[in-house]
C-alpha cells in the first residue's frame, strides 16, 4: 500500500502512553491531565529517564497508563518518595502525580518541605474539590457550602475552615522555581496547562528547583452533575476561589522558551 | 585494623558507611541523634546522600523511594519516631525492597523518656506496621556486635529484599567501648533486576505494594511467608554461655542479656548451675532451641528491660513443660546484675511451679523491692 502524501498524522496516542483504557469515570479530566504529561514526556524525549511517583486517590493506578518506570507511594508521601529517588539518581527526571486530599491534606508536610528544600522534582497536582476515590468526601479544597458525602449540608466554614490555596502557599517558599495553577475546563486552558507542564519539566531538567502545576479538574460522578455542567462548574465556582495564575516563576525559569 | 574507643551510635553509623551505605534519611531524636549527626558530615564528604527529613514519616518514605532504585539505604530513630515509621515499613515490606532501620529504644509509652529500654520488642518483632509480614530483627549487646550486625543487616536486606532492623537500646547507642570497624567496602552501583531507575534499554518496571485482586495479594502473602520460612531456616542466630550442665536457663537479649551474663557468671562462681541463652536474632526467634533446652533445664528465667514482651515468645516455645519466671525493669531502668543474681538464687533455692502468667508474681516482687 503506497502512502498518500495528502494524509498527515495530526493526532495519535503518545508513545509514552500504554495501550490500555483508563479506569477513570466518564467526563473526568484526569485523562486529559495524563495525556498532557505523556505528550510532554514524549516531546522532551524523557521516557527512558523518567520515574513517576503515583499517589493514593483516583490516580492510584496512574502507573498503568504511563509507559515509564513508576513507583506507588503511600497516601500523601509521594514528595518524600520522589525526594529519595531524586537524591540517589539526580540525573533522572522524577515527577509525582497527586490529588488534593493526598497533597493538601494528609501529605501537606511532605509537599511543603519538598518545595522548601527546592527539591528538583515536578508535581502534577489535581484539584477536583473532593476525595474522589473514596466516594466524594470533603477535601481541603472543597468550596464553602459545597455538598459532599461528609459535608452533606454543604461545607460549613465555621466548623471546617476555608479551602486551602496550596499553589499560592507554596509559592512563598524560596525553593520553589515554578508554581502555577491551570484549568482543564476548555481547549484554551488545556493548551495553557500543557505549556505549563512542559515548563515544570523544563525547570527540573535545568535543575532550577521545585516545580508544581495545579490543575483544576472535574469530578462529575461525585459532584453529581453531568460532564458538561462539570466543566462549567470549574469556570463558575472553582476559578473565582482558585484563580488561574502564575504564582512563582523564578528569574531563571522565566528565561525558558518552549 | 585496631580497636578504637567508639560511641555506639557513631560506630553503627560508620559501620553502615563502610558497608556501602549510599543514602541516609533521618530525623533527630534522643538517644539516636549522634548517628544522624555522624552521617551528616561523613556522607557528603564521600559524595553520598544525607538528608535530614521533616519527620520520621518523611524519612521512612524517602528511604522507601531510594530503596526502589536499588541503592543501599538506611534510616534510624528511637521508639516514638519508629512508631511514626510503621506506615512506611509496611509499604517497604509489601514492595519487597531492602531497607535497614536502626531503632535505639527509649522508655515509654508515649513521650516516655530518653533512658534505655527494650519496650519496642512488640512494636518491632510482632508489629512493624499493618499486614502480613515480619522484619528480620538483630539485637546486639555490645558496640562490636552492633558494628558487625549493622554490616550484616545490609547483606540480609539485599538477600531477602526485606526490612532488617538493628534493635538496640539507648545505653548501646550512648556508651563507648573499644571496638574494631570493618574495612571500607568499595561502593558498588547496584542494578538489581527489579530496580526502578529509568527504563533506558529495557521494559519499564513498576514497584508497588498494591495488589488489588485479593487472590493476587494472597499469592504475595504466600511468597512473603515462604521467604520468611527460608529466613527462619537459615538466619537464626543466638549465643549460649555457661550452658554445660545448666539446670536453670536465663534468657535475655541485647543489654538485658549482657547484664544477665554478669549475673550468670557470678552465680557460676558460687557453684549455681545456670546458663544464659542470648538471642541475637529476636526475629526469627530461637523457638526450637528453647524447646530443646526444656529437656536439659528444670527452670527458665526471662530477663528484659520491658514488661515481658519476649517472655511470650519464650512461653510459646516452653509451654507448661518447665516453670518460666520473669524479671524485668521498665521505664528506662536498667537492671543491676545483683538484681538478676537474686532472681537466679531464688529460683535455684525456692523452686516455683509453672505459672500461667509469670508477670503477676514479678510485679509483686518488684513493688516490694521498690517500697
Amino acid at each position: 500500500m503506497g502512502s498518500n502524501p495528502t494524509v498527515e498524522m495530526v493526532y495519535k496516542r503518545p508513545d509514552t502512553f500504554t495501550e490500555v483504557s483508563t479506569h477513570y469515570c466518564p467526563g473526568c479530566t484526569h485523562g486529559v491531565a495524563h495525556r498532557l504529561v505523556a505528550e510532554v514526556l514524549e516531546e522532551m524525549k524523557l521516557q527512558d529517564v523518567t520515574i513517576g511517583v503515583a499517589s493514593v486517590g483516583c490516580s492510584v493506578f496512574a502507573y498503568n497508563y504511563f509507559d515509564c518506570d513508576f513507583v506507588e507511594a503511600a497516601h500523601g508521601r509521594a514528595p518524600a518518595m520522589a525526594t529519595g529517588i531524586k537524591r540517589v539518581l539526580p540525573d533522572r527526571v522524577v515527577f509525582t502525580y497527586q490529588g488534593d486530599g493526598d497533597l493538601a491534606s494528609i501529605g501537606m508536610a511532605e509537599i511543603v518541605h519538598a518545595a522548601a528544600r527546592g527539591e528538583n522534582i515536578s508535581v502534577i497536582f489535581i484539584n477536583n474539590a473532593n476525595y474522589g476515590m473514596t466516594g466524594g468526601q470533603m477535601a481541603p479544597t472543597t468550596l464553602p457550602g459545597q455538598k459532599t458525602t461528609s459535608s452533606p449540608g454543604g461545607r460549613d466554614i465555621e466548623q471546617t475552615g476555608f479551602p486551602i490555596r496550596t499553589a499560592e502557599m507554596l509559592a512563598t517558599l524560596e525553593g520553589a522555581g515554578y508554581i502555577v495553577r491551570r484549568s482543564l475546563h476548555d481547549p484554551k486552558n488545556i493548551r495553557k496547562a500543557k505549556k505549563s507542564i512542559r515548563l515544570a519539566f523544563e525547570t527540573q531538567v535545568r535543575g532550577l528547583g521545585f516545580s508544581m502545576v495545579e490543575l483544576l479538574s472535574t469530578c462529575p460522578t461525585n459532584w453529581g452533575i453531568n460532564p458538561l455542567e462539570s466543566l462549567h462548574w470549574i469556570e463558575e465556582r472553582m476559578i473565582p476561589y482558585f484563580p488561574i495564575e502564575d504564582f512563582k516563576v523564578s528569574a531563571s525559569v522565566s528565561q525558558i522558551r518552549v | 585494623m585496631t580497636k578504637e574507643l567508639l560511641k555506639g551510635n557513631e560506630a553503627i553509623a560508620e559501620a553502615a558507611v563502610r558497608a556501602g551505605l549510599e543514602a541516609y534519611f533521618g530525623y533527630p531524636i534522643t538517644p539516636q541523634t549522634e548517628l544522624l549527626e555522624w552521617l551528616s558530615k561523613r556522607m557528603p564528604d564521600l559524595g553520598r546522600t544525607f538528608l535530614q527529613a521533616e519527620s520520621e514519616l518523611a524519612a521512612i518514605n524517602m528511604v522507601y523511594g531510594a530503596a526502589c532504585t536499588g541503592a543501599r539505604v538506611m534510616t534510624s530513630s528511637s521508639s516514638p519516631g519508629v512508631s511514626l515509621m510503621m506506615e512506611g515499613i509496611s509499604y517497604i515490606a509489601g514492595t519487597e525492597v531492602p531497607v535497614v532501620l536502626v531503632d535505639v529504644m527509649r522508655g515509654g509509652p508515649g513521650l516516655g523518656n530518653i533512658a534505655p529500654s527494650q519496650g519496642d520488642y512488640n512494636q518491632i518483632v510482632h508489629g512493624g506496621g499493618h499486614g502480613d509480614f515480619r522484619p528480620i530483627v538483630l539485637a546486639p549487646a555490645s558496640i562490636q556486635e552492633s558494628i558487625d550486625l549493622t554490616v550484616e543487616a545490609f547483606d540480609l536486606a539485599d538477600k531477602y529484599r526485606a526490612v532488617v532492623v538493628v534493635l538496640v537500646d539507648g545505653s548501646i547507642g550512648q556508651m563507648m567501648e573499644p571496638a574494631e570497624l570493618p574495612p571500607m567496602q568499595p561502593l558498588e552501583r547496584r542494578d538489581p533486576e527489579w530496580a526502578v531507575n529509568g527504563a533506558l534499554g529495557r521494559d519499564r518496571r513498576i514497584l508497588s505494594s498494591i495488589y488489588i485482586d485479593p487472590e493476587e495479594e494472597e499469592d504475595i502473602n504466600v511468597r512473603l511467608l515462604k521467604r520468611w520460612n527460608e529466613i527462619e531456616a537459615n538466619e537464626l542466630r543466638y549465643r549460649e554461655y555457661f550452658m554445660e550442665n545448666a539446670e536453670l536457663v536465663v534468657i535475655g537479649f541485647g543489654t538485658a542479656g549482657r547484664v544477665a551474663l554478669s549475673a550468670v557468671r557470678a552465680a557460676r562462681e558460687e557453684g549455681i548451675p545456670v546458663g544464659l541463652l542470648r538471642p541475637i536474632t529476636v526475629s526469627p526467634f530461637p523457638y526450637a532451641r528453647i524447646k530443646e533446652l526444656t529437656n536439659l533445664a528444670c527452670g527458665m528465667l526471662v530477663v528484659e528491660m520491658n514488661s515481658g514482651q519476649m517472655l511470650h515468645d519464650v512461653l510459646t516455645a516452653v509451654g507448661s513443660k518447665i516453670p518460666v519466671e520473669f524479671y524485668g525493669r521498665m521505664g528506662g531502668v536498667v537492671p543491676f546484675p545483683d538484681e538478676i543474681l537474686d532472681e537466679i538464687k531464688r529460683l535455684c533455692y525456692e523452686p516455683v511451679a509453672p505459672s500461667e502468667n509469670p508477670r503477676t508474681s514479678w510485679i509483686d516482687r518488684l513493688e516490694h523491692a521498690k517500697n
